[in-house]
């Protein structure tokens, strides 16, 4: 939660040494005092995080609503909610736009562009990458708020600058396609991050396998193929999985079409904030955030098992 | 001050990895003890159980006349030197030697003044607006050391607090390190791999094997007589001669040679029973010329010691060392003769000294 | 061999060219319009007036939202550092029962239940805790959801500091808590300072939570003021919009410009340590 686009929670150091596999409590404070300098953020974690997603997977077994009568007494309904979503054809184009922009924004986008950007600039320094790694970065920590307005300006239909450089006056991007423009908005907001990492990832590609692939004749794209991809192949795993599991995440995209027209921009997160908070039917609303829950947990576990099996 | 008593000390981590097994060891009042023993023997263990950072699976410790077994680590009134010294890298000198006064709540100035004082004794007036990354390793050593003086603690634990220095560096430490000890007269235990450092330290030092102590001593006779053959082996810049024998009537037969019972081993000896003579090469006369009771052969290596060489026989396929003094030096392949000096040499029976 | 390398330069800097000019024009506007007294969605020429500043402080509600906003964040970022750092302190020390599942538990929790999953409960939750405009309830469900990772990289930071100076302070007679107070958080000063500017950050620019919880508009922080700053009251004011947006950008230019020079730009993962 909270996740914003700033940092990802990615802490198991993945070239940590191999620490010594006993702890020794070298303060002195005893099991009893460590309980207790634990319970405080245990407690805030289990109230705020791990109950609502017990009580998400109740809801969704409910009728409840958020005014009427079964705002009152919900009653059980069993799998009614996901029988709905499944047969309910707007649920099915949510998870069909959910897709497109996963993929679009982050797997091709933000992966092709980070990857691109960190490989051209792989052995520059001055100015120049100063520059542009500046630029991309504070498309990153900008507050989703503004940079949404940003691009609302930007891709006005009437007034718009990117109009205005095109010679298309009148061209209404986000009404005539407000997919293309939340996926190219959402590349440009979160590129820096798989720049940087594939940054880091190129810096730690051994300069002499290189230059003896160099040697050997290799054109640039063989270089890429044969040196380069086999030893950052563990960092574009890493990145994949994070980026997709926030893009999934990603509410942003609601400041900019607020799922619309037609709900032809609804993807699953505004999905949801339109059914369970506009609409008030929380029960459904919850059964479909019980499928994104489900769809974090398996990326998620993916995304832990690599990094255990690359320790 | 106070004496240290350890009864029956046994240290066994939760691997089950058993670091100290019923380990007893008195270290009276004011003494320079030394403990001394190869890498993962136990020592950093032994030194951990008596400040209290490891507990004690069994046995007790005893400082004073206090049993402290149960006592927290600043309940005991003892002070460590660490091996990485763990001077508090955002505080400067002065704040880190007044550290252990801060924690008894003394005043500020005194304590500042305390610090001056003992930075003033160990030559770093100069340094105290410091902070540990700026000084040179053996300026942080004397800065621990002047920590540990201001805390006025029963006694004194270094673990290899000289290791991190240069050689040349440690050669004064150690000098300056006995010389402090002297004039406090606080009771030390000194954790060290270097055999020299113990021998040049101690007023009494102890071997320890895995674990387990094998001798206990004043330097001259855990150097002139090792108790066993893991103590002889490891005792001495040179190590000791270690050869099989054998009892053959009055003399011994080693290496293939006649050389007569060490002074200590007389009348101890049965006739053809198995042993190991031990002589340092220290304890040789070496001559150009065959003479007797002399273990003879072809010079194999001289390696220059210095003031001396040693050399190194074969002796029927047996290696065997002696010291040289510089001028007398063989050339190689020269026949060389070798006669250990009978009041030195030892027998050992089954490892343990006859 | 020469022809094919001027053909390379030529492709290098025509990209860069079109990369630069990708990631800065959005950006154009929020440089321009500030400045300009009557600004259009087009960004235009400035006439740097500071006019559009008096307007803003004049607004009823965008300074306080500023304040807001701030009053979040740095609540938030308090709360998760000394809850984070006591956490994580005594799992990296103590080999409390379970203690490998729980990390494992905390990365897995942070990394599935977002905001997104999680709206709905959220929602209800703080209608029945009576949370909804109470900027503590705000603050104390976004440390909830962020502590899990804060913990896992404050974790990183304690493992990595050597035991042997809490020994040292130990045997020296110092209480558990001296010894946190004086050796260790001194020593892990700078990861608290990056776990509290991740959380700055990710408060600051947070727009679901607040949106979801905060219905008074003197309570709401700049990200949702902003928001409804265009969505709301039919044309949007141009002049607000571009300066309060860059008012509100600011900071966290200037946090993350701090960071960068302090602790360098160590890679980890998408924190800056
Ligand atoms: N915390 C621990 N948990 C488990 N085993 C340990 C622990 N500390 C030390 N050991 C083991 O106990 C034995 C003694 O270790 P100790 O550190 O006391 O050796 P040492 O004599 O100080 O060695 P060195 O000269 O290398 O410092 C070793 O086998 C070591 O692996
Ligand atoms: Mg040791």
């Amino acid at each position: 939660m909270a996740q914003a686009t700033s940092s990802p929670p990615e802490t198991l150091d993945e070239d940590a040494p191999a620490r010594r596999s006993y702890s020794s409590d070298a303060a002195g404070l005893g099991r009893l005092r460590a309980g207790v300098f634990v319970a405080p953020a245990l407690l805030l974690i289990a109230a705020f995080l791990v109950f609502p997603a017990l009580w998400v997977l109740y809801l969704g077994l409910t009728n409840y609503r958020l005014t009427g009568i079964a705002a009152a007494e919900p009653q059980f309904v069993g799998l009614d909610n996901f029988i709905d979503a499944v047969s309910n054809p707007v649920f099915w184009n949510s998870t069909w736009l959910t897709v497109q922009f996963v993929l679009g924004s982050a797997v091709i986008g933000q992966v092709g562009l980070g990857f691109t950007i960190a490989w051209l600039l792989r052995d520059r320094r001055g100015p120049l990458k100063r520059l542009v790694e500046g630029l991309v970065i504070l498309a990153w920590i900008l507050p989703s708020a503004v940079v949404s307005f940003l691009w609302v300006a930007l891709l006005d239909r009437d007034g718009g600058t990117l109009n205005a450089l095109l010679g298309l006056p009148g061209f209404a991007w986000l009404l005539d396609h407000p997919m293309l423009s939340i996926i190219i908005f959402n590349t440009w907001r979160g590129t820096a991050f798989s720049m940087m990492l594939y940054g880091a990832a190129l810096g730690n590609v051994p300069p002499s396998h290189l230059e003896s692939a160099r040697l050997a004749g290799a054109s640039g794209w063989q270089q890429l193929r044969d040196v380069v991809f086999p030893h950052i192949r563990g960092h574009i795993l890493t990145n994949l999985l994070l980026i997709s599991l926030w893009t999934f995440n990603d509410f942003t995209p609601f400041m900019i079409t607020a799922g619309g027209p037609d709900g032809k921009s609804e993807i699953l997160a505004v999905h949801v904030y339109k059914v369970a908070l506009q609409s008030g039917e929380l029960g459904y609303g919850a059964a479909v955030s019980t499928v994104i829950l489900l769809i974090n947990l398996v990326v998620a576990v993916f995304y832990l098992r690599l990094l255990r099996s690359k320790k | 001050m106070a004496a240290i008593e350890l009864r029956g000390l046994t240290k066994v981590y939760p691997g089950g990895v058993k670091a100290l097994d019923a380990l007893d060891l008195d270290i009276p009042d004011g003494e320079f003890f030394a403990l001394l023993g190869p890498s993962g023997c136990g020592k950093t263990t032994l030194l951990r159980t008596i400040a209290g950072l490891e507990i004690a699976t069994g046995g007790a410790v005893v400082i004073g006349d206090r049993d402290v077994t149960g006592v927290q680590p600043g309940g005991r009134d003892v002070a460590m030197v660490f091996q990485d010294y763990a001077l508090f890298p955002h505080m400067d000198v002065t704040e880190n030697i007044a550290y252990p006064l801060r924690i008894k709540k003394v005043a500020k100035s005194a304590r500042r003044a305390k610090a001056v004082e003992v930075g003033t004794r160990l030559g770093l007036e100069h340094l105290m607006d410091r902070r540990p990354g700026q000084l040179s390793g053996g300026q942080q050593q004397r800065v621990a050391l002047a920590r540990v003086m201001a805390t006025q603690a029963q006694a004194f634990l270094f673990d290899e607090p000289l290791s991190n220095l240069d050689a040349r560096l440690r050669l004064e430490a150690r000098t300056f390190l006995k010389k402090l000890q002297r004039e406090l007269g606080v009771t030390t235990v000194f954790v060290t791999h270097d055999q020299a450092e113990a021998l040049a330290m101690a007023d009494r030092m102890a071997v320890m094997e895995s674990g387990h102590i094998r001798q206990i001593g004043t330097p001259a006779e855990v150097f002139q007589r090792p108790a066993n053959t893991f103590v002889a082996g490891f005792i001495g810049s040179t190590p000791m001669n270690l050869l099989d024998g054998a009892v053959r009537g009055d003399t011994l037969d080693v290496a293939g040679c006649k050389v007569g019972v060490p002074s200590s081993a007389e009348g101890r000896l049965s006739d053809g029973e198995k042993i190991v003579y031990g002589v340092r090469p220290e304890y040789m006369s070496y001559s150009a010329e065959p003479a007797e009771g002399a273990l003879g052969g072809k010079v194999a290596i001289v390696e220059n010691l210095g003031a001396s060489h040693l050399v190194t026989l074969d002796v029927n396929d047996v290696i065997v060392q002696a010291v040289v003094p510089e001028g007398s030096e063989p050339s190689l392949g020269d026949d060389g003769y070798a006669v250990p000096r009978r009041d030195r040499a030892l027998v050992y029976r089954d490892g343990e000294l006859v | 061999m020469t022809a094919r390398f001027v053909a390379g330069r030529i492709g290098f800097y025509t990209l860069i060219a079109v990369l630069l000019a990708f990631f800065t024009i959005p950006l154009l506007w929020l440089a321009t319009a500030p400045f300009t007294s009557d600004p259009t969605y087009e960004v235009g020429v400035p006439d740097f007036t500071w006019e559009n500043f008096q307007a803003v402080a004049e607004h009823p509600y965008a300074l306080p939202s500023l304040y807001n906003s701030l009053v979040l964040s740095v609540g938030t970022a308090l709360l998760v550092v000394a809850m984070a750092a006591l956490a994580a302190y005594a799992l990296s020390r103590v080999r409390l029962p379970g203690r490998d599942a729980l990390l494992y538990a905390l990365l897995l929790l942070s990394s599935i239940i977002t905001g997104t999953a999680a709206m709905v409960p959220l929602f209800q939750l703080a209608v029945e805790l009576n949370l909804i405009d109470s900027h503590l309830g705000l603050i104390l469900i976004l440390t909830g959801g962020l502590l899990p990772a804060a913990i896992f990289m404050m974790k990183d930071f304690m493992d990595s500091t050597p035991k042997s100076y809490e020994e040292s302070a130990r045997v020296f007679g110092a209480s558990p808590l001296q010894i946190v107070r004086h050796v260790v958080v001194p020593l892990v000063r700078p990861g608290l300072a990056t776990i509290g500017v991740w959380a700055v950050a990710n408060v600051w620019g947070n727009f679901l939570m607040p949106y979801l919880l905060l219905s008074d508009v003197e309570k709401q922080p700049a990200a949702v003021i902003t928001y409804t700053l265009y969505t709301e009251g039919g044309q949007a004011n141009l002049r607000m919009l571009s300066t309060f947006g860059l008012l509100y950008s600011v900071p966290v230019v200037l946090m993350y410009l701090f960071v960068s020079k302090k602790y360098g730009f160590r890679f980890h993962g998408g924190i800056k340590r």
